[in-house]
This record gives C-alpha cells, sequence and structure tokens, in this order.
C-alpha cells in the first residue's frame, strides 16, 4: 500500500501510519520527491508518531530524504518521533544528521513555515547585497 | 516448557518477514512482562539483524524463546541464515563500519540494545544470538 501524501498550499503532509516494509520507505521517499518536484510545493512535513521501530536503516532514509529533499531546494521536518524510538536511537549511536524536527504535526507544520520564512529572508538579503 | 514459556520461529524471506519479525518479538517481549523501552529495544535489534539474514545472508529464519518465572523474565532470539557469512566479525561489530553498498549492518547499533549478544558466522552459516533479562522487582 502506498503512503499518501497530502498537498496544503505550498506544504505537502505525509503520515506513515503503521510499521512499514524498508521497500515501502524507499518508495514514499520517492513518491516525496517526485510530488516536491510536480507541485512545486517548497517542503515537507512527515509525521512518523505511528511508528514504534525507527532502526539504522529507517533512520539513514528519512535523513537521506531530508538531504534529497534539500538538494532540490526543499525542506523536510520529522515530525513526532516517539519518545522510546529516540531513546532507542540515541542508545543505538544513531541520530537523524541535520534535519528539521518537530515535537508533532502541528509543530511541524510551524517550524517548517517559520524555516521557510527565514530561508526567504536570507535569500532578500543576498539579492540586496548584490544590488549595492 | 512451563505455561509462561513463548516459542516463536519466523523464516525470513521477503521484506514483510523483517517486520513480522520485529513484530513478533515486541509481542514477546510485552507477554513476559518486558517495559516498553525493553520491548522497543528488542524490536529494533531484531529488525537490523534480521534484515542482515535477509539482505546479506539469502534469507534464514528467526526464532524467539521466552521464559517468566519467579525471579525474572528472559527473551533470546536466534537468526540465522545460509549466506557467505561475515568475513571479519571484529570488524562488522565496530561502529561505523560499511559495507560496499555504503548500508551498514547494524550490528554494533544491535549490540548495544540488548544484554547480550553472539556471533559464529563462516561460508554457509550464520548465527546471532541475542539475549535480554530483567529480574522481577524484589
Amino acid at each position: 500500500m502506498r503512503i499518501p501524501i497530502l498537498r496544503l498550499g505550498d506544504i505537502l503532509l505525509t503520515s506513515i501510519q503503521s510499521d512499514i516494509t524498508d521497500e515501502q520507505a524507499l518508495i514514499l521517499q520517492a513518491d516525496i520527491l517526485k510530488q516536491l518536484d510536480q507541485t512545486q510545493a517548497v517542503g515537507v512535513v512527515l509525521d512518523i508518531s505511528a511508528l514504534d521501530v525507527v532502526d539504522s536503516y529507517m533512520a539513514r532514509i528519512l535523513t537521506e530524504t531530508a538531504r534529497m529533499a534539500r538538494l532540490m531546494g526543499g525542506e523536510v521536518v520529522i515530525a513526532g518521533m516517539s519518545p522510546l524510538v529516540a531513546v532507542t536511537l540515541t542508545e543505538m549511536g544513531r541520530e537523524l544528521v541535520d534535519v528539521l524536527t518537530a515535537l508533532n504535526l502541528e509543530l511541524g507544520v510551524e517550524k517548517l513555515r517559520e524555516r521557510l520564512a527565514s530561508l526567504a529572508g536570507e535569500s532578500g538579503e543576498d539579492v540586496a547585497d548584490g544590488s549595492r | 516448557m512451563g505455561a509462561d514459556d513463548i516459542r516463536v520461529a519466523i523464516a525470513l524471506r521477503v521484506p514483510d518477514d523483517v517486520v513480522r519479525a520485529r513484530q513478533a518479538g515486541r509481542d514477546a517481549a510485552r507477554t513476559l512482562g518486558f517495559g516498553m523501552a525493553d520491548q522497543t529495544r528488542l524490536a529494533t535489534a531484531i529488525s537490523e539483524i534480521t534484515r542482515n539474514a535477509l539482505h546479506y545472508g539469502g534469507g534464514g529464519a528467526c526464532e524467539i524463546l521466552g521464559s517468566r518465572d519467579g525471579r525474572g523474565r528472559e527473551v533470546v532470539v536466534t537468526v540465522t541464515d545460509g549466506g557467505p557469512g561475515i568475513p571479519d566479525i571484529d570488524k562488522a561489530m565496530s561502529p561505523g563500519f560499511s559495507t560496499g553498498n555504503s548500508l551498514g549492518m547494524g550490528l554494533p547499533g544491535a549490540r548495544r540494545l540488548v544484554d547480550w549478544m553472539n556471533i559464529e558466522s563462516q561460508p554457509g552459516l550464520t548465527r546471532v544470538v541475542m539475549a535480554m533479562r530483567r529480574r522481577s522487582p524484589a
């Protein structure tokens, strides 16, 4: 089963609702990048609150998805990691490197909007600098 | 076997079996009375090791044995595969080790989540055994 990706204005929302296989995770990654490309959305909030196992492979896919989206000019926020998953990943010596995270979906949307606003501000300054 | 004993065997042939094995591990740990954090640790460790058996070993089997008595609870997970084997176990156990396709094997991570782990590997048979034990509160 494919995980649906919803569009809300200029951002995408997606939620992993149950334990998924490695293959489903890779399909979701590809779908997110495709949707970013096709919809001109500027960011994605990925809700993982229902995931009760995030092992090194899944952590790697999440990190890479965020990195790939950033290369395309988009942003990914991982929202809702359960406390037990956070404890386990840390004990394993794994983390999500250089990935925006939020406590829940709502705060994830907020963080994504803040991040996008600050990026827009930075590029505005660049333009101003260049015009001097 | 006593009334509180558990034995579950899962064949590892397709990606769904990795999901099945980690869920069975969590269920067993919950049934035996392990806490939520330990359930998550065990499920995650099983996920790492069964994925190896599937991806590097070409498939295999996962057996979960659990027991509980007045003194405490214990779960032992044995994952076997008939693949080419792990050539250098010490290297595979070192953090940051990854293979040619840059997929780490997750062995050091899994080791940190359980109380005990043993790896035996030769061409044709790799066996990883993991155990978690908790004493009942006095």
